[in-house]
């Protein structure tokens, strides 16, 4: 709970106070257009330190894999600081039994101090300096029937005994090898994340658009990069994928049949599912609503792409918007359900507006400058991501994240290559978006803060990521 | 001559009949004397030889060089007669002299029959010209080659119309390619009824792919309508957007933005 607050304090800051000093440091050159507050990049998390976990006998093999892992975990989330393993003691605990307090003598003597014997590690070897972590994480692995078990626990190491310091206590059993020492290890990670009030990416997928086996198609992996897969193979130009909420279909927009048109497919047979489209030049931007009920989308009627929905398979197709100017990209709060984000050129230049998806209440979120594109809410729907040519370095896409209510934009990246679709992570801490650093376009995550970039794609051009909530 | 002969003839038979009567009365005495040796045989008067029989006309030659000929060319019939006193060739040709050549151009395969008369007899003689079919005249000079939609649309290539940023109204220059390219268009579907052309829309890279996607859409669209004000019909052009996928050039640089901001005339089928 606390931390909880903590983070929420972090933020606001971010948005409102802190960045306003950081505009000089951090942002040079250019002075915004508008009223775009900068960024904060050093926060104050909590701190936890993770020694790395030791094996006995036929578990020694997989430590390294395991000890990674959890590092990576628990550090990529960015809610929590990692406390610098250098500093730690020399004398690791291992289980909360080998706590041991330190004896405590009354003085011999009026005004002296009382005396401290130290019978073994203690609470107060991290707490205090040098460490100064506010949480560790420690255990030990070991073989049990065949399995590799890692006894984990998390201890608040602020706390004045071990009864009260310790949070997680957990046994998680994998298989004796390296995949099963990493899975423990996401296993435990998740355990420690869900404690910050985050949620662990592990298993969650990302889809994306990748030309590297010559034609965009759209392929997907996991959440940190890995297990990189194509999932269409129509040699045409397939983009703009969209994920059900539950995982199980990929939407995405394919000129396959000549004009560009919606396709939908079954991520887990890679078939395709029936969507009938249309009759139109254009089908595109597709995006499933929170219930996985229906599509939206965007196509051509009476000359200009309108906003429009349907079921799932394009029955009971619906015009939302009618007006003489382009709307695309139309996403659904998830929260609601029953407000949507879109890109509309009905005021000039595409920004980003937002009403009922019945085309009710419609406002403008951005101010006009620029070009705007790719609105994506957080999953509880209180921000929203964006890119926007506005900003410290107009003319060129960068991603921007707003808070719905105080619609003050924070601008994340800047100076580094042309930078689009940003989606966020189902633990709404993380961000994926794709970034021309060079001759070619990445998939890249980083914290919604802007901190924390990592290149996830390496091979073509690789774009549009979506990260999927769903569990598939 | 003829009378002649026939006035001869009748002098003969005259002279017959005296020498019978001459005879009888010989007979009669034979009572009175010996027979009488044979008379020697009454000398009679020397006739005049009886005049040859009129030879029969005869055709020496009848002949057709060359015997054939090709549509449109001629012949030439050369004939001798003898004797003959009626010459007269059919097919057209008439009477003609005992000797002489006469040109003969037939349509078809003639057989020409010569017939001379005279009084001795007649006789006929039969020619065939044949006649063949000229040989296919060359091939017509070969007609300008017809081309097909496809070919006119590559060799005169029509012209991109340009637009605005963001923009997909028809601009002044937009108004004067579009006009070209629609005389263009119109000859070209004259000449091949079948040929579609697909107009495709374009956008330069600054703005979004999403958004792109409908304003190329938009550009081909406005082009569309202006070329089917035109006169182009309506059913021969297709509208695809390309976003901006498919830039003609990459340059970061407002002139090959500009290139890029077009709708491009592309074959269809």
């Amino acid at each position: 709970m606390k931390l909880q607050k903590i983070l929420t304090d972090v933020g606001t800051v971010g948005l409102v106070a802190v960045g306003a000093f950081l505009i000089a440091g951090r942002m040079s050159g250019q002075q915004p257009n508008g009223d775009i507050t900068g960024v904060i990049t050093n926060t104050s998390k909590p701190v936890i330190a993770i020694p790395d976990l030791r094996g006995t006998g036929d578990a020694q093999p997989f430590m390294d894999a395991l000890n990674n892992t959890l590092w990576d975990e628990v550090s990529n989330a960015g809610v929590v600081k990692m406390a610098s393993k250098s500093l730690y003691p020399l004398d690791v605990p291992q289980r909360p039994q080998d706590f041991r307090a330190p004896t405590v003598t009354a003085p011999t003597r009026r005004g002296e101090a009382p005396r401290t014997v130290k019978n073994g590690p203690w609470l107060t070897d991290w707490s205090g300096p040098p460490v100064a972590t506010n949480y560790l994480a420690f255990g030990y692995t070991a073989v049990v029937d065949g399995r590799l078990a890692l006894y984990g626990w998390l201890f608040n190491v602020g706390q004045s005994d071990v009864a009260s310091a310790q949070v997680i206590g957990k046994v998680y059993f994998g298989s004796m090898d390296g995949a099963g020492a990493r899975q423990v290890a996401r296993d435990f990670a998740a355990d420690i994340l869900q404690q910050f009030g985050t949620k662990s990416l592990a298993g969650t997928k990302i889809y994306f658009v990748s030309d590297r086996s010559g034609a965009k198609e759209i392929w997907s992996m996991d959440y940190d990069g890995t297990n990189q897969k194509q999932l269409t193979r129509y040699n045409s130009t397939s983009n703009m994928p969209a994920v059900s909420p539950d995982g199980s279909l990929v939407a995405f927009t394919t000129y396959a049949g000549g004009n560009p048109q919606i396709r939908i497919h079954s991520t887990t047979t890679g078939r395709r599912v029936p969507f009938y489209n249309p009759i139109s030049s254009v089908v595109e931007t597709p995006e499933f609503t929170p219930d996985g009920k229906q599509i939206l989308f965007a196509t051509t009627v009476d000359g200009w792409v309108q906003l429009c929905i349907a079921n799932v398979d394009g029955s009971g197709f619906r015009r939302i918007s009618n007006v003489k100017a382009i709307e695309v990209s139309p996403k659904v709060n998830p929260k609601t359900g029953s407000d949507m984000l879109f890109i509309s050129g009905r005021s000039g230049r595409q920004q980003m507006w937002r009403s009922t998806l019945d085309g009710a209440d419609m406002q403008r979120l951005t101010s006009g400058e620029g070009d705007v594109s790719n609105p994506s809410w957080s999953p509880d729907g209180l921000k929203i991501a964006f890119a926007w040519t506005a900003g410290y370095e107009p003319g060129n896409f960068n991603i921007f994240v707003m808070d719905v209510a105080s619609r003050k934009p924070v601008q994340l990246t800047q100076g580094v290559g042309r930078n689009e679709n940003p989606w966020w992570a189902p633990d709404g801490v993380h961000l994926v978006f794709s970034s021309k650093r060079g001759s070619s376009t990445q998939i890249y995550s980083m914290l919604a803060d802007g901190s924390n970039v990592r290149q996830l794609t390496t091979q073509g051009n690789n774009l549009q990521p979506v990260w999927s909530n769903g569990t598939k | 001559m003829s009378r002649k002969k026939f006035t001869n003839m009748k002098t003969l038979g005259a002279s017959v009949l005296a020498v019978g009567i001459l005879l009888s009365a010989t007979a009669c005495n034979k009572k009175v004397a010996a027979p009488a040796p044979p008379a020697p045989v009454a000398k009679a008067p020397e006739a005049p030889p009886p005049p040859p029989p009129p030879a029969a006309a005869r055709i020496t030659n009848f002949a057709a060089e060359p015997r054939s000929i090709q549509r449109g060319q001629s012949s030439t019939l050369s004939w001798s007669v003898a004797n003959a006193t009626d010459i007269s060739i059919d097919n057209g040709v008439g009477t003609v002299q005992a000797n002489g050549t006469r040109q003969v151009s037939p349509n078809n395969a003639t057989s020409y029959t010569l017939t001379a008369r005279g009084p001795g007899g007649t006789d006929t003689r039969t020619v065939t010209v044949d006649v063949t079919a000229p040989p296919a005249p060359p091939p017509p000079a070969p007609a300008a080659p017809k081309l097909t939609g496809k070919e006119i649309l590559e060799r005169e290539g029509g012209a991109d119309v340009l637009f605005g940023y963001d923009k997909s109204d028809i601009r002044d220059d937009a108004r004067q390619v579009l006009l070209k390219d629609a005389d263009l268009l119109k000859r070209i579907f004259a000449a091949d009824p079948g040929f579609s052309v697909i107009l495709e829309g374009n956008c330069d890279e600054r703005g979004s792919a999403e958004y792109n996607l409908g304003l190329g859409d938009r550009r081909s669209t406005s082009a569309k309508e202006f070329l089917v004000q035109q006169g182009v019909p309506a059913d021969k052009l297709r509208t695809i957007s390309y976003g901006k996928d498919r830039p003609a050039c990459t340059e970061a640089t407002e002139d090959c933005y500009q290139r890029n901001r077009r709708v491009h005339l592309a074959p269809g089928q």
